[in-house]
């Protein structure tokens, strides 16, 4: 990658053009038009060749699936299939208000993916209103208050979220206007059943869980979990950011949980395109599925560009691969566990999941996650989540996903090894990476201190 | 096994990564899951289809969609689409990267979302925008929110009857859930005197759900004096023409960059977008891209501000947003870069006398008459029908145009955009009068 230094502001020079429109026949705006502001925007005035040119270099200082190997925990980064993307201009055209009788193919879509995700997730029926996966956690949430408040159950303002959640769970829990209990992770790193139980009562709304959670841990006792919350009158919603590693052998709807979403854009492969768009349908169990229409949470039709190539997705993999992708995805992570774990810490040593947490160097050395990270860039690769989940200090959390190779995988436990051993030879080395990006670590205290937002002409 | 096009693994490659963990099948991954919760059965799907038979199944699918062209605005907006911008969006480097955490291998996007938060500010005329919301109607709703989060203990937020219906539907939803007391109401000012005392917020739009261009006179004295911030909903499109929320005096302004070059696509993806004015910065949702320099002194780009963020903050976040629409933002940037401020007047200038051609066409024929709402407007208007409305868009529906959709209060509204000739609305006219 190399440093390209220039804003498309600063390409721009007065006359020049890239638009191509038709001339205006009857003078356009009257120029005594009450309403018009003041200045035209400033905006940049350049020729169609440099905006091309322009952001061609700007692509080439970022990093994708497409590029390299990309261990972002939690993300479920894999390869995004490319016929997916072409299948979506056919439905460009269609705008969002128009009558049923002229977008029966659209109608289609929807229902295949409803019952798609249904079969594998063992839900009844979805909505795909959602934009994304925090927005689906938001509106699985009203579900759950609109299904309390059928029954007449006004009191369920609370909800039990674990303390090895994502961050967006209680987030999405507070937006909805509930409060929010913390539940403890025992020492295996599992929901504590016994900090559980006193928490439940009258009051409880429900609980968000995470299975895998985020340490890539099946929670084993799920069956009693579901049993204590749905005991207490609560439901159970499901955060469905881990569902990869589930695909072909369990599912949400059969462990018993009453609302999930899924991240499309993790699961079902659709590209993240640098933070969205995304897709975060919602499922909901029987019992659920009279309160699935009654929350507007988005615009029109929720993202349909996205489920589009998540459906496309699931007709190419077919029950038979999909049914392969969870175990593939659970054999590249604990490949990576057992090779590295005699330099990394690893605070929770059983069979993982997509995904699994170390807690920085066995041998530090002064040189912290951060550091190893970054290091990690110089050779090639994305770094992994690190400093989450909470529960460990220097969290390194990585998720290889499904379509990575062995030879892949390899290289990267060398790198990671390589790493280690410079933190013993050449701590310095480590600490000041990167080295061979764009740019080196950039001052971020500056930038919050004295915030520089746009460009000033 | 191997067999598949998207996983690499051999059957050689299983065993030698299972001796390594020191399993001896691919289930054994999964001793912990509880034998009954393990799903036996097949999946409900069809079995894998090749790459041409997805897309011999899609093109079936697509045949079953009328092929129309649109005179309908309501939040989407048909606009033509320079072929640049899917041509630099579908670059994989930009498509299948995650969000920036790492800026030293995401200076794309954060360069182009830091071009974008310019250009948002360029057209609202305010200090800072965010890095995009999900959509405009979210973007209302977070707005709504905001309302709270500027002022002390105070929970009401108007909002004008004449935001577009999906709008004020997202915000009832919004509103519902998280305790906020919404008021809904065709008479802004009255609902501001009525609810003095609790007044958080205004929302009101700077175009109308029947076309027509506000003009808010007084409005913001009256909110500000209130205690209140006033917010406006904007057709970002329309926003490098007509007179810009910060000369209107509004604190915040939200919308949806769909009319900046983001295709129908039946509703989405689009990209919501979010100003605010520098006092308030710190109450502004989701992702913010900032400028700095590295240890080299090379000017840099990173997410900044986050410690309003949910990842940070969790239940004490500005917001729950973690994504944002990166894509369809540099979708808008391209657009306007492609566009400038000259390609954006010229733009408006056909959206309105192709508009203001077919509003007068339409009235000739007699079988329409102006409404109530009639005023100024860029693009899209409402006129009172004097036939019947389901043969109406019947027979231009035939005709292979999707125009005239009817209000709640049986009007019709039509959006004209540079899309489409003179010509090409004579027919329209020539159906109408065919009726």
């Amino acid at each position: 990658m190399k440093y390209y230094d220039r804003l498309i502001f600063e390409l721009s020079k007065k006359g020049r053009t890239a638009f191509s429109l038709p001339e205006c026949e009857d003078g356009g705006i009257p120029s005594d038009a009450p309403f018009m502001r003041a200045d035209a925007p400033e905006l940049p005035e350049v020729s169609e060749p440099d905006v091309v040119r322009h952001y061609t270099n700007l692509s080439q200082m970022n990093f994708g699936v497409d590029t390299g190997f990309y261990p972002l925990g939690s993300c479920t980064m894999k390869y995004n299939p490319k016929i997916d993307e072409e299948i979506v201009s056919a439905f460009n055209g269609i705008h969002p208000l128009q009558p049923a009788a002229t977008v029966q193919g659209v109608a289609e879509v929807y229902s295949t993916m409803d019952r798609a995700l249904a079969a594998v997730t063992g839900m009844k029926h979805f909505t795909f209103l959602p934009c994304a996966g925090a927005h689906g956690e938001l509106t699985g949430l009203m579900l759950m208050r609109e299904y309390h408040f059928s029954r007449g159950d006004m009191a369920r303002t609370k909800v039990i979220v674990p303390d090895s959640a994502h961050g967006t769970n209680p987030a999405s829990a507070s937006v909805c206007g509930l409060e929010i209990i913390q539940v403890k992770s025992n020492a295996d790193g599992l929901v504590d059943v016994e900090d559980l139980k006193p928490l439940l009562g009258p009051d409880i709304a429900g609980i968000m869980m995470t299975n895998p959670n985020t340490l890539g841990l099946f929670e084993k006792d799920i069956k009693e979990i579901a049993s204590l919350v749905h005991g207490c009158g609560g439901l159970l919603y499901y955060d469905g950011a881990n569902m990869n590693p589930l695909l072909g052998i369990v599912r949400p709807g059969d462990m018993g949980f009453d609302i999930m979403h899924l991240n499309l854009h993790k699961t079902f492969a659709t590209p993240h395109g640098g933070g969205g768009p995304g897709s975060g349908p919602v499922g909901v169990a029987e019992r659920i599925v009279p309160f699935l229409d009654l929350p507007r949470v988005s615009g029109f039709h929720g993202n349909f560009g996205v489920i589009l190539k998540a459906c496309a997705y699931i007709l190419s993999l077919g029950k038979e691969n999909v049914k392969m992708a969870g175990k593939l995805a659970a054999l590249g992570a604990n490949y990576i566990k057992e090779s590295l774990k005699d330099c990394y810490k690893l605070p929770i040593a059983s069979v993982c999941k997509h995904e699994f947490v170390f807690d920085g160097l066995i041998r530090d050395n002064g040189v912290t996650t951060l550091d190893v990270a970054k290091r990690l860039l110089d050779y090639g690769f994305h770094a992994p989540t690190i400093y989450f989940p909470l529960l460990f200090h220097q969290a390194i959390m990585i998720e290889p996903t499904e379509t990575e190779s062995l030879e892949t995988l390899d290289a990267f436990i060398e790198v990671m090894r390589k790493i280690a051993q410079e933190a013993e030879t050449d701590p310095e080395l480590v600490r000041s990476a990167p080295h061979n990006t764009p740019i080196g670590r950039p001052d971020e205290t500056a930038a919050a201190r004295q915030p520089v937002l746009r460009y000033i002409h | 096994m191997g067999n598949f096009c998207y996983f690499p693994q051999t059957e050689d490659d299983i065993r030698v990564m299972l001796e390594r963990i020191g399993l001896s099948s691919l289930d054994d991954l999964y001793s912990d899951v509880p034998a009954d919760f393990v799903f036996k059965d097949d999946y409900d799907l069809p079995s894998a289809m090749s790459e041409q038979q997805v897309r011999d199944w899609f093109e079936g699918l697509s045949a079953r969609n009328a092929k129309l062209k649109v005179l309908v605005g309501q939040g989407a907006y048909d606009h033509y689409i320079p072929s640049v911008i899917p041509y630099i969006t579908s670059r994989s480097e930009f498509l299948t990267a995650y969000t920036p955490y790492q800026c030293e291998i995401s200076q794309g996007t954060l360069r182009y979302i830091f071009e974008w938060q310019s250009m948002i500010c360029s057209l609202t005329g305010l200090d800072v925008s965010n890095a995009s919301m999900y959509d405009g109607p979210t973007a209302a709703a977070e707005a709504m929110r905001m309302c709270l989060a500027c002022t002390r203990k105070r929970n009401t937020v108007v909002a004008s009857a004449l935001l577009l219906p999906n709008v004020l539907d997202t915000l009832r939803t919004y509103a519902k859930y998280s305790g906020i007391g919404l008021v809904i109401s065709r008479d802004v000012f009255s609902a501001i005197k009525d609810n003095a005392d609790s007044i958080a917020g205004v929302i009101v739009p700077s175009i109308n759900r029947y076309g027509v261009i506000e003009s808010p006179d007084g409005l913001a004295d009256a909110v500000h004096s209130a205690g209140g911030i006033l917010v406006q909903y904007c057709d970002p499109s329309a926003l490098s023409v007509i007179r810009t929320p910060a000369e209107w005096g509004a604190d915040v302004a939200v919308g949806d960059g769909q009319s900046l070059g983001i295709p129908l696509c039946y509703g989405g993806p689009y990209v919501g977008f979010m100003a605010c004015r520098q006092e308030l910065m710190r109450k502004l949702p989701g992702r913010i891209v900032g400028q700095t320099v590295d240890a080299s002194l090379r000017r840099s780009f990173v997410l900044t501000l986050q410690a309003r963020e949910q990842h940070i903050r969790r239940e004490k976040a500005t917001s729950n947003i973690c994504s944002n629409q990166s894509l369809m933002a540099l979708w808008c940037t391209v657009y306007l870069s492609i566009m400038g401020p000259q390609g954006m007047r010229r733009l408006n200038d056909l959206c309105y006398e192709r508009s203001h051609h077919l509003y007068n066409a339409l009235l000739a024929t007699g079988l329409f008459e102006k409404t109530q709402y009639d005023g100024e407007f860029l693009k899209e208007f409402c006129l009172k029908p004097l036939c019947d409305v389901p043969t109406l868009q019947q027979k231009l529906l035939d005709a292979g145009w999707f125009a005239a959709l009817q209000t709640e209060e049986g009007y019709v509204t039509f959006c004209v955009t540079e899309k489409h000739s003179k010509k090409e609305l004579d027919e329209v006219v020539d159906i109408i009068r065919n009726l």
